[in-house]
């Protein structure tokens, strides 16, 4: 069980997949007018990113190598197709308020990228609290700046008024705009307190980010090793002859 | 005698015009608009310039001392940006949309980019599109003592005869600074002959935007409509204060050029074919935006670099 536990903390804390890793912008731009409307659509691609871990994991000794992304993508699209009738059926207004949102969860890059840098790797437990762990830090993102959006843009926290009647709402918030003012200002609070923590000397291993701006490592680690070794295998031989091409131009 | 025998490496021809000099110009340039809207408008006016300004002023003091900067208040950018977005409220506005405005520009747009020269927006401009965006009813109520109704170029727009001499005196509903063409034309005409701002710019803007709304206004070249649309709105300050900005306009003189036309243009797009009545300064903050690629094609070719081939 201390493996779960570690995959939990990472995906809340260490590689939050919103103000660590940057990933699925697009949601998490859009859709977090309001916190019940983030922590709705980080739920929603919470049970879709464990779901789709376990049975890649499942899978991962019989899907070959070379047809992994779209064998991936049936996967992915299946269970958000299960989410989306769920939701329509039993949440009707989060169905009508994430609209073209769901869908769109199949082309999450968060998803697509656990799947590929973890649970293609991993055996199915790890593999499903890998899941659980990256859609809470997903839901907590997405809670953070639709509540703040929320709370600046329309004086409200989860539909309830909390502001003074006399703050008037400063709509920017609601919009687009004020989704990059606070995903800016959240990722740039939690690089405060986690560097804060780290001149005071305590250890931060527990929380801080797995590469610690050890970005060339990181890519030697991850999926872009897998990719960089394919382009030195098979990339060589047409790399030779594009020169030779280049080369007779130039003879020309 | 001695001092011109003083042998020294470059640059031998000095001057004592710094950032400090030029922005006290331009504040000096500001003054007759901000002077004519305290007049038009009354002390209310006066009293969101004071906020405005030791808004702006203030943030970037506290923002300095916070972050253990050095602190660059003495070279008044933050006393033009303050005033420039005064000069861009309406009077009816309540004080603390001035401290917001001052605060959004200082933070947001100047500092957190590293400050002056590094802000790829006007701030000012940053600023009071902010504002419009976020306080749409505040920033376009123009309602006051001395006026109510629209807008002269609203009235334009809607097909309502407007008044051409109270438009170029000023006499007429607007934000605080933008409303006599007289008073910022004389502040402009200080700043040229001072030499900090030159022609290239906001002659290419007002001529693009001229032969714009001449081709697209439906009004053919009617001087009474291309008049008022040259006297209404913010045209005039955003021509010869805000599209001129050291930081934010192209470096190179044919880029100052197309600058001018491209703002013209979109100035012209956003006041005819778009939902509102003013479009002057959405059009500078794209204008911005696109520097850099206007500098990436108009930089001029080096001496003895890229002949011709024969």
């Amino acid at each position: 069980m201390n493996s779960a536990k570690e995959r939990l903390i990472n995906g809340i804390v260490k590689e939050n997949p919103t103000f660590v890793l940057m990933l699925g912008m697009c949601p998490t731009l859009a859709v977090t007018t309001s916190a019940i409307n983030g922590l709705g659509m980080g739920l929603t691609t919470m049970v879709v990113l464990a779901l789709s871990n376990v049975f890649i994991s499942l899978l991962r000794g019989i899907i070959p190598d070379k047809v992994r992304i779209p064998a991936f993508i049936v996967i992915i699209a299946s269970f958000v197709t299960v989410a989306e009738l769920l939701l329509q059926g039993f949440i009707p207004f989060l169905y009508e308020a994430l609209g073209i949102y769901i869908p769109l969860i199949v082309v999450n890059c968060i998803i697509l990228g656990r799947a590929e840098a973890y649970a293609y790797k991993n055996s199915v437990l790890p593999s499903l609290f890998d899941g659980i762990g990256m859609g809470l830090g997903f839901s907590v993102a997405l809670t953070c700046i639709g509540a703040v959006r929320e709370l600046l843009g329309a004086g409200e926290i989860f539909g309830i008024h909390v502001m003074p009647d006399s703050f008037v709402p400063v709509s920017i918030f609601i919009m687009a705009p004020g989704a990059f003012f606070v995903l800016a200002l959240l990722t740039a609070i939690q690089n405060k307190v986690k560097i804060n923590g780290e001149k005071k000397g305590k250890d931060m291993s527990k929380i801080q980010s797995g590469c610690n701006s050890d970005c060339m490592n990181c890519a030697d680690m991850g999926c872009a090793h897998r990719l960089y070794d394919e382009k030195a295998d098979t990339g060589e031989g047409t790399g030779q002859t594009q020169k030779a091409v280049k080369e007779d131009e130039k003879n020309d | 005698m001695s001092d011109l025998m003083k042998v020294s490496s470059n640059p031998h021809v000095r001057s004592k015009t710094g950032t400090s000099s030029i922005m006290l110009a331009v504040v000096i340039a500001l003054l007759p608009a901000a002077g004519f809207g305290i007049y038009n408008f009354g002390l209310g006016a006066l009293i969101t310039i004071v906020v405005t300004v030791a808004s702006t002023v203030l943030t970037e003091l506290i923002f300095e001392k916070v972050c253990k900067k050095k602190v660059t208040i003495g070279d008044y950018s933050a006393v033009v940006t303050g005033l420039l977005l005064a000069l861009n409220l309406p009077v009816s506005a309540p004080w603390w949309i001035g401290v917001v405005g001052g605060v959004f520009a200082i933070l947001v747009v100047k500092m957190l980019f590293g400050g002056l020269g590094q802000n790829f927006m006007n701030p000012a401009l940053g600023a009071r599109c902010f504002l419009l965006i976020s306080f749409t009813s505040i920033m376009t109520n123009f309602d006051c003592d001395a006026y109510t109704g629209a807008t002269p170029l609203a009235d334009l727009k809607n097909g309502v005869d407007v008044n051409i001499l109270n438009m170029v005196i000023g006499k007429t509903a607007g934000t605080i600074g933008e409303t006599s063409m007289i008073a910022i034309v004389i502040g402009a005409c200080f700043l040229i002959l001072m030499g900090v701002i030159d022609l290239r710019i906001p002659g290419s803007y007002i001529v693009s935007f001229v032969i714009f709304i001449s081709i697209f206004g439906g009004h053919g070249l009617d001087g009474a409509y291309i008049s008022a649309h040259l006297a209404g709105g913010g045209l005039m300050l955003g021509a010869f204060f805000m599209a001129t900005d050291y930081v934010t306009r192209p470096v190179t003189r044919n880029g100052q050029y197309l600058f001018g036309i491209l703002l013209g243009i979109l100035t012209g797009i956003f006041r005819i074919f778009g939902p509102s009545a003013e479009g002057v300064s959405y059009a500078i903050i794209i204008g911005n935006l696109l520097v850099p690629l206007i500098e990436k094609i108009t930089l001029p070719k080096a001496f003895g670099k890229g002949g011709e081939k024969a």
